[in-house]
């Protein structure tokens, strides 16, 4: 009989895991279904502000299952993975401005007289970029800035290296829980101070901007454009998702959530905990970098406020309210709460009128956000995912009368409260 | 028989409270030894020590044919050289199915790539199935560990112990919360597994190591107080005295 | 004849109605021997009248610079004769005799001319003066005097100030003088001896006038030669290229100094290029190709070899002059002996300034340290006590600053309004710790991660509805005025009374919690309800309510925490999340649950970001950067902080 038990194991790995099917054919009905509604290529039901918000959000859903990979999955709550995902749109960034910058350098320089020389090309866009922080000098390092392949290189090397580096630091000393938290957290918050710092190379508190602006198409409308970026977030997540699913559901998911759930007992399987939180963390990094590159073209404009360590506790937030330790829950809290935010921070929700006070939306919000994320904690640990648990019917086992026996296993704990 | 694992004069202190005292201790290969001891002789700590967990203040801890020093080795490490334990309470991965718990012991490379692409052969799957078959959990292999009973979950445990194949095993009270029945069982399971590797059990239960039937070791205060066959060491006159209080 | 005296009479008697100016007195003849100098008034020519009224030891004269540079000073214009005059209505004046004070007559001022003099003879007459105002009988004009020789010393008033040493009565301003003297001695002494006496004997003096005094004697002029001059003056030799002296700045003094041919900016180059296109090319050179600096310097050369442009020097050339050259600082601000004195004794004083200021620095150190321990010991007591990560201790920090301007709203009197206000800010933050104990963590002990998530949705929440409340903008509270100004200790060394007071709050809280932890029947019960809270219940305590306790405790202390941190700070809706990762750091830094850890640690967070700031004063920034650098760092090396706990008690 345990051969039939184990036989099921042997199915495709799409069939053995029915909700990456359905979450991959959820996405292209909905990339699809965006397309034809849009201004670009169809009917312009959606406007195209909506289709980046709406792209944004799909970057956003990524960093989210990057966040629900190290945390959900691995049991890592990092508060500096919204700063891997601004590294990477900054690094993006830095190529966008420079090119651009360049392209409107080399016209206004081709009407003088003489052709212009590299250094007067260089100057000239150092000018442009850094004359907000006083400076017409390019820090080292903008080396890289010219050249698009060194800085997609950059978007996955910085963010991943720097976790890499932290990481290894951070895991070597046995530093776990809380105190990691807040060591992350002092991390993000040591990086935007860095960039808040006008010698930082990356123009301190105005940030990088017009990034929606891609070098050399000024001709393609914007409209247009929000679609290849909602195209390609689209297809980020879809590959994330499935990257995820993969490293999940393999014995490399089986010890990692080992390690979240009992960390000295996977040492002692002669496990190098350290080593696999340290691909855990550097992977998600990266992951986070590239969803970064991807939502800031559709922002526009990055500056250090983005890094800030308050972003990614609201990354912790919309993994918790989906539902953390299932993937699809970190998407959907991602897109929901996002959304939502969008819609509450945007003045389209009505304002309440309570007779003596009005309670406006604008201000109001982030004290609803934060006082339903106590509740869910409190109330609801396993978030929106929890509600498809309902629908799926996922019952905790019947156990027959047995005793639950004398230890206090955390699931049993849980049991034994029902 | 050669000597598999060598303690000695290890020392180690909490806050100036000596926990383990000039500790020396031998094990050879295939042999199965009984360490017994009332509270706080320091049977815990001596487990740490082998298995890297707490760093000695002094002394040496050498193990196996190349004579490796455990004392600079990380807890996975001297796992992966064949030191496997059991812990008093069973941990296993209650998130997890049978099957999951035992391929993740079983004995494979541990490194991060090397388990991102592994895939089971089916000797592996039939591994799994025989050490199931072996722990009586066939039927329940791809239930959640967690729910388990308590004495199911115990054998999970000594499952994904020989599972990692180790060439010494240290067990902690394996009967505790165990029915008579499971016990003898128990008893089985590890004087056979004492035919091809070195094992020690911690226990407190005069009646289970009467039944190993093997050499027993005195721990108290942090040193072996004495050696000898069971019936040796509970005519000694410092063992009772420590046993039945002074 | 008789007719003509009669008239002559007449017209005297016109001019002066009521007595006669005494002209042939001494002062007045003085006047009139400078009469054309005087009242030709020009900067560059005035000097010898000056000198002469200020050097004929009249005491007239002094009324007669006081007058002139206050433009009281009339001119006679028939007779030239020179009087002080208040003027009475728009044309009437009323003249006085310079010779004795006394009033002549009231006169139309038709026949009179106002001296205007300009302010640079204003300037010169002033200096003048102060040689009579520093032997003034009244005290508050020689101080004036001294006041004004310190703005803007001259060689002439160190004479006067030697002369005016042996009459001063009064004791200080007598050690003033005697410490302006030597000032002045080392600037305009006569002799080499007497200026480095003067120099060495300020010996370690931390005045900055001593330092302004010195520094104009070290002045050098960087010069340059084929080999270096043997001469005593020369001071450091320096290499073209570096920081002090550049590779543009050191040829530029070669072309200054005729050595080198003169080179061209890339932009006058350019115009020069520019100005030479004929036909799209460039002394035969199509423009197109002039896309880089080597093509340019081609066709730039080959313009000065068609004799269009001048020659410049190439990178070459340049490099070479530049190696033949030894460049050097000559002393220009003193004879060498003077300036190797003026050296010694500035090292003596920048060493004593150093110790100080490292002292002064120290003393900012502390006090931030104290601040970071006030913010951290409200954490040390939930966190390090009982293990409950408190994300929202911020906001309670927050919400302590925003009682205390609440407070100040209704009681105006500051100092009454602080001491309401700290124990009223106790009470709002224990009410609301506890409220925060019952409503939510007490559900989630020993889920460390998730207080973490569920008291960040409570910081994010208090901050935002104190933003809805009071506004964005910074809110003041004001300290009491007793507290305003500083311990002054020397001209480097200072504290602020608020960090004094903010320090002895810091000493008084550390004290509290030695107390309430081991004094009283509480501190005992927390004790036994954090190391183990089964055995505490089966004594008869109840563990819930203690546990409540503690919470409110360490909040209310978060509360007082804030009141102090609002009088330093200002109070903003963020203020907390500014502390929040330090006091985390300085907490984690010291060793959890050890209070001596807290105090270790905020001290060495503090003394680490003065330090740093020291480095780089002007990049607040950066110090913090670095330090949460440093931080992480140190964890890594003592992931259990400074003091840790050992064995089975830190495990658990």
């Amino acid at each position: 009989m345990s051969d039939v038990a184990i036989g099921q194991r042997r199915q495709p790995f799409a069939l053995r895991f029915p909700s990456v099917m359905i979450f991959l054919a959820i996405l292209a009905l909905f990339t699809v279904g965006v397309t034809i509604l849009s201004e670009g290529f169809g009917i312009g039901v959606i406007s195209t502000s909506f289709i980046k918000t709406l792209g944004k959000t799909l970057c956003l859903c990524l960093v989210a299952l990057a966040m629900d990979l190290v945390w959900g999955y691995c049991g890592i709550l990092s508060l500096g993975h919204m700063a891997f995902f601004g590294l990477g749109g900054y690094a993006i960034g830095m190529w966008l401005m420079y090119a651009r910058t360049e392209i409107i350098v080399l016209e206004s320089l081709a009407a003088a007289e003489l052709p212009p020389t590299p250094e007067e090309v260089s100057n000239g866009i150092a000018t442009q970029i850094f004359g907000v922080v006083g400076s017409s000098e390019f820090p080292p390092i903008w080396a890289f800035a010219h050249s698009l392949p060194l800085q997609f290189a950059a978007v996955v090397i910085v963010p991943g290296l720097l976790a890499l580096v932290f990481g290894w630091l951070a895991f070597r000393s046995r530093v776990t829980g809380v105190y990691l938290s807040i060591l992350t957290q002092a991390m993000t918050l040591a990086l935007s101070l860095h960039l808040f710092q006008n010698d930082s190379g990356l123009r301190g508190n105005n940030g990088l901007s017009g990034l929606q602006n891609l070098p050399g198409l000024d001709d393609v409308p914007q409209a247009t454009v929000s679609l290849w970026f909602f195209w390609a977030s689209a297809l980020a997540l879809g590959l994330g998702y499935v990257l995820c699913a993969w490293i999940v559901s393999g014995k490399f998911g089986s010890v990692i959530r080992a390690i979240r759930d009992d960390e000295a007992r996977v040492r002692f399987l002669g496990y190098p905990v350290e080593a696999f939180k340290l691909v855990i963390f550097t992977l998600t990094a990266v992951i986070a970098g590239i969803a970064g590159a991807l939502y800031y073209p559709q922002a526009g404009i990055i500056n250090p406020a983005e890094i800030a360590p308050i972003a990614s506790i609201y990354l912790a937030v919309w993994v918790a309210i989906g539902g953390r330790g299932r993937l699809y829950g970190a998407v959907i809290g991602a897109a929901f709460v996002s959304l939502v935010s969008t819609w509450f921070t945007g003045g389209q929700a009505p304002d309440i009128n309570l007779g003596f006070y009005t309670i406006s939306w604008v201000d109001w919000w982030t004290v609803l956000l934060g006082l339903s994320f106590v509740c869910v904690t409190l109330y609801a640990p396993k978030g929106i995912g929890g509600l498809i648990d309902l629908i799926t019917d996922r019952k905790s086992p019947n156990r027959h009368g047995a005793s639950l026996g004398p230890d206090q296993g955390s699931l049993r704990e849980q049991e034994a409260e029902k | 028989m050669s000597t598999l694992l060598e303690v000695s004069g290890v020392s180690v202190s909490f806050d100036g409270f000596k926990a383990i005292n000039n500790l020396s201790f031998q094990i050879a290969e295939r042999e199965l030894r009984a360490v017994i001891g009332p509270n706080g002789a320091g049977k815990t700590t001596f487990m740490d020590i082998i298995t890297g967990k707490t760093k000695p203040d002094e002394g040496r801890v050498i193990y196996g044919d190349k004579s490796l020093s455990l004392l600079k080795m990380s807890e996975s490490k001297i796992a992966q050289a064949g030191v496997g334990r059991k812990f008093q309470r069973p941990t296993v991965f209650e998130d997890q199915s049978v099957f999951d718990n035992l391929m993740m012991a079983l004995k494979k490379t541990r490194g991060p790539l090397a388990v991102l692409f592994f895939k089971p052969s089916s000797e592996d799957n039939d591994k799994v199935a025989e050490l199931a078959e072996q722990i009586g959990l066939s039927g329940a292999l791809h239930r959640k560990s967690g729910e388990l009973s308590h004495g199911q979950k115990q054998w999970l445990e000594i499952g994904m112990l020989l599972a990692q194949d180790p060439r010494l095993l240290l067990v902690d009270e394996p009967a505790a919360g165990m029915t008579p029945a499971e016990r003898e069982h128990t008893t089985d399971i590890l004087r056979e597994a004492a035919k091809t590797r070195a094992v020690v059990v911690v226990e407190h239960d005069m009646e289970f190591v009467r039944r190993l039937n093997c050499k027993v070791t005195v721990l108290h205060e942090g040193s072996v107080l004495a050696e000898g066959s069971l019936d040796h060491v509970t005519k000694n006159e410092q063992v009772i005295e420590v046993y039945l209080g002074r | 004849m008789l007719r003509f005296v009669a008239t002559f009479l007449a017209c005297l008697t016109l001019a002066l109605p009521i007595s006669a100016q005494q002209a042939d007195a001494p002062i007045q003849q003085l006047l009139q021997s400078q009469s054309d100098l005087i009242i030709e008034s020009s900067r560059r020519t005035i000097g010898p009248a000056i000198d002469a009224l200020a050097n004929s030891g009249m005491p007239e004269a002094q009324v007669v610079l006081d007058k002139w540079q206050t433009r009281e000073m009339w001119v006679n214009k028939e007779t030239g004769l020179f009087v002080y005059a208040e003027e009475v209505d728009r044309d009437t004046l009323r003249i006085f005799d310079f010779a004795d004070g006394s009033e002549i007559a009231e006169v139309p001022d038709d026949g009179f001319d106002q001296l205007k003099p300009n302010s640079g003879i204003r300037g010169l007459i002033g200096t003048a003066l102060v040689q009579f105002q520093l032997s003034d009988p009244n005290p508050d004009t020689r101080q004036r005097a001294l006041d004004a020789i310190e703005r803007g010393a001259e060689e002439s008033h160190l004479a006067a100030l030697r002369a005016s040493l042996p009459k001063e009565p009064d004791a200080l301003i007598l050690a003033r003088k005697q410490r302006l003297e030597r000032l002045l001695t080392i600037a305009y002494g006569a002799t080499d001896a007497e200026r480095i006496e003067a120099i060495q004997s300020f010996g370690g003096d931390l005045g900055v006038d001593v330092r302004a005094a010195l520094n104009p004697l070290l002045a050098v002029r960087v010069e340059a030669a084929e080999a270096l001059p043997a001469d005593a003056d020369i001071g450091r030799v320096l290499e073209p290229g570096s920081a002090a002296l550049s590779r543009d700045d050191a040829y530029a003094l070669l072309v200054a100094a005729n050595l080198a041919k003169p080179r061209i900016s890339v932009e006058e180059q350019r115009n020069a290029l520019i100005a030479n296109i004929a036909d799209g090319q460039v002394a035969g050179i199509q423009v197109a190709t002039l896309n880089s600096q080597e093509a340019r310097d081609m066709a730039y050369a080959a313009l000065a070899e068609q004799g269009t442009v001048t020659a410049v020097a190439t990178e070459a050339e340049v490099d070479q002059r530049l190696s033949n050259h030894v460049f050097f600082e000559r002393y220009v601000g003193a004879p060498p002996e003077v300036v190797f004195a003026a050296q010694a004794a500035l090292n003596a004083i920048e060493n004593k300034v150093a110790i100080n200021q490292m002292f002064d620095l120290s003393l900012d150190a502390l006090s931030l340290a104290s601040i970071y321990f006030l913010a951290a010991i409200g954490l040390a007591i939930t966190f390090g006590v009982m293990g409950v990560i408190n994300m929202a201790h911020g906001e309670f920090i927050m919400m302590g600053a925003y009682t205390g301007y609440v407070v100040q709203l209704f009681i105006p009197d500051y100092t009454l309004s602080i001491l309401v206000a700290i124990p009223l800010a106790f009470a709002v933050t224990f009410g609301a710790g506890v409220a925060m104990e019952r409503l939510v963590i007490r559900w989630l002990y020993h889920r460390p991660l998730e207080t973490l998530l569920a008291t960040f949705g409570i910081s994010i929440a208090l901050q935002q509805i104190a933003k809805n409340i009071f506004g964005t903008q910074a809110r003041p509270l004001t300290a009491p005025g007793w507290l305003d100004g500083s311990l002054v200790i020397n001209d480097i060394v200072s504290i602020s009374y608020i960090r004094i007071a903010i320090f002895v709050l810091a000493l008084l809280f550390l004290a509290l919690f030695l107390f309430v932890m081991n004094r009283t029947r509480l501190g005992l019960e927390v004790r036994a309800v954090t190391q183990n809270p089964r055995m505490a219940a089966s004594m008869g305590i109840n563990p819930d309510k203690i546990k409540m306790l503690t919470f409110g405790f360490g909040s209310g202390i978060a509360g007082i925490a804030g009141v102090a941190i609002g009088l330093y700070a200002k109070v903003t809706s963020e203020m907390g999340s500014d502390y929040i990762v330090q006091s985390f750091m300085t907490v984690v830094v010291g060793g959890v649950g050890n209070i001596w850890g807290t105090l270790l640690g905020a001290t060495m967070v503090g003394f680490l970001q003065k330090g740093i700031e020291w480095f780089n004063p002007s990049n607040t920034l950066a110090a913090q950067t670095y330090m949460i650098l440093f931080i992480i760092l140190f964890i890594q090396f003592r992931p259990k902080g400074i003091i840790a706990l050992k064995g089975r008690a830190a495990e658990a």
